[in-house]
């Protein structure tokens, strides 16, 4: 089956205030999507309802690669970079990129760790523990978990935040080879963050 | 390899991480070994202090061994929860296992610290509160083994209900006393049967009851979970 992720008539609303409706996409391999909107618009909890963390309110959320028959399929195709999502500091980059995949259930890689850490330049900081990471160092580290698992769809919320010249360079890189296969999602308030998305949800006009 | 086995190792192998990622963390931070171990020593040593070599009842000396193992469990614990939340890698977690390898995986992570944390109450009582003597080693051992397992199983899924309240702290012991309740009151009788000298036929009502509360529990946790954990 081919790689999709489709949004049907997506609906949330936190105490009866409602954030979004009528949210729909569809998206297929090798395509992008953006999603913007004003601060409160409701991008992160649209990206958390994607990534299966957080249940819409109205509406169903749909990732199809393969039908493995897996409750926990949705999370093993996603992999989410995001400010509201933190690493174990009092681990080293390279244990937190082994427990990664431990935690998945594979048998830990080292040779994958070490190669995402090198595309990240964080691999001579590797055994460092990340507690004493700067900010950008530390987003850095998130795109190499979110990567680890070589998940077909690429999910990342204000995927620039924190890093500097050299950081946006490499996120520009593994955006686009990600996109000679997978799918990515961008929630940005910038959008030269994601310069041609194939598609785009406004969600300012969703309230 | 089959599919449904390949499943069962790759759960095996989550559930198995989790465990070793909290052990892990647990070593480098010591939060709730500290926790358990200050809360243990200055308890006794206020019974200690307290009874100024009185020797109280069997029924009174059972029931303190367990009211300090209680509370103890109360300080500690929760951690395994709590420190996912305050530390905001919830959501990793969520992205990264199955909720039944981490519910399983922080059960077994409390189920050692329960453990520890009951011998260590258990061997400090009996060197230095007197009166506190044991005649049936094999029913007391058994007393003990199953009432921390049902504490521990009970404490790790109020644990994660509470972990996402603002007022955690007061919370965790309020709403696990009455859960607890049924485990307590068996352990204690049991403990106290097995300080009389009691043979295990005489024994096996309070060790059928302790066995029902840890199936119930941790069936209807792991029925629960994903519920709790998700939103």
């Amino acid at each position: 089956m081919a790689l999709r992720v489709r949004g049907d008539s997506l609906r949330h609303a936190f105490n009866r205030k409602v954030i979004f409706r009528d949210v729909s996409f569809d998206v297929t391999a090798r395509r992008s999507l953006m999603v913007a909107g004003r601060n409160g618009a409701g991008k992160s909890t649209l990206i958390k309802i994607l990534c299966g963390v957080l249940s819409p309110t109205a509406g169903t959320v749909t990732i199809d690669a393969d039908d493995t028959g897996d409750s926990f399929a949705v999370q093993r195709r996603i992999g989410l970079v995001a400010p509201y999502l933190q690493v174990y500091e009092e681990f080293s980059a390279l244990e937190n990129l082994h427990m990664s995949m431990t935690l998945r259930g594979a048998v830990p890689e080292d040779a994958r760790a070490r190669q995402l850490l090198e595309r990240v330049a964080l691999d001579p900081n590797r055994t460092d523990p990340v507690r004493g990471f700067s900010s950008g160092m530390k987003q850095r580290l998130k795109y190499a978990m979110a990567l680890i698992h070589r998940p077909p769809v690429l999910v990342l919320d204000e995927p620039m935040s924190n890093l500097d010249a050299d950081g946006i360079a490499i996120v520009r890189g593994i955006m686009q080879e990600h996109l000679q296969e997978g799918i990515v999602v961008v929630a940005t308030n910038d959008r030269s963050d994601l310069a041609a998305p194939d598609m785009e949800v406004d969600l300012n006009a969703r309230r | 390899m089959p599919v449904v086995e390949r499943s069962a190792r790759r759960w095996l192998r989550s559930t198995v991480a989790v465990f070793l990622k909290d052990w892990r963390s647990e070593l480098r931070t010591r939060y709730a070994i500290s926790a358990l171990g200050m809360f243990v020593v200055t308890t006794l040593s206020m019974i200690m202090f307290s009874l100024a070599g009185e020797t109280p009842s069997l029924e009174v000396l059972a029931g303190m061994l367990w009211v300090v193992i209680f509370f103890a469990a109360m300080s500690g614990l929760s951690r395994t929860f709590v420190t996912e939340e305050e530390r905001g890698t919830s959501m990793t977690l969520q992205l990264q296992a199955p909720p039944s390898a981490v519910y399983f995986g922080k059960l077994l992570f409390n189920l050692v610290l329960g453990a520890g944390l009951t011998l260590l109450t258990v061997v400090l009582y009996a060197v230095f509160i007197t009166g506190f003597v044991v005649t049936s080693y094999g029913v007391f051992a058994a007393a003990i083994v199953l009432g921390s397992i049902g504490l521990s199983a009970a404490s790790t899924i109020i644990a994660a209900i509470i972990a996402r309240a603002n007022t955690k702290g007061t919370l965790y012991p309020v709403l696990s006393f009455p859960i607890l309740l049924p485990v307590l009151m068996t352990a204690i009788r049991a403990t106290r049967m097995a300080c009389e000298g009691t043979t295990w036929t005489d024994a096996g009502g309070e060790f059928q009851v302790l066995i029902s509360y840890i199936v119930v529990v941790v069936t209807a946790s792991y029925m629960l979970f994903e519920y709790i954990w998700k939103d």
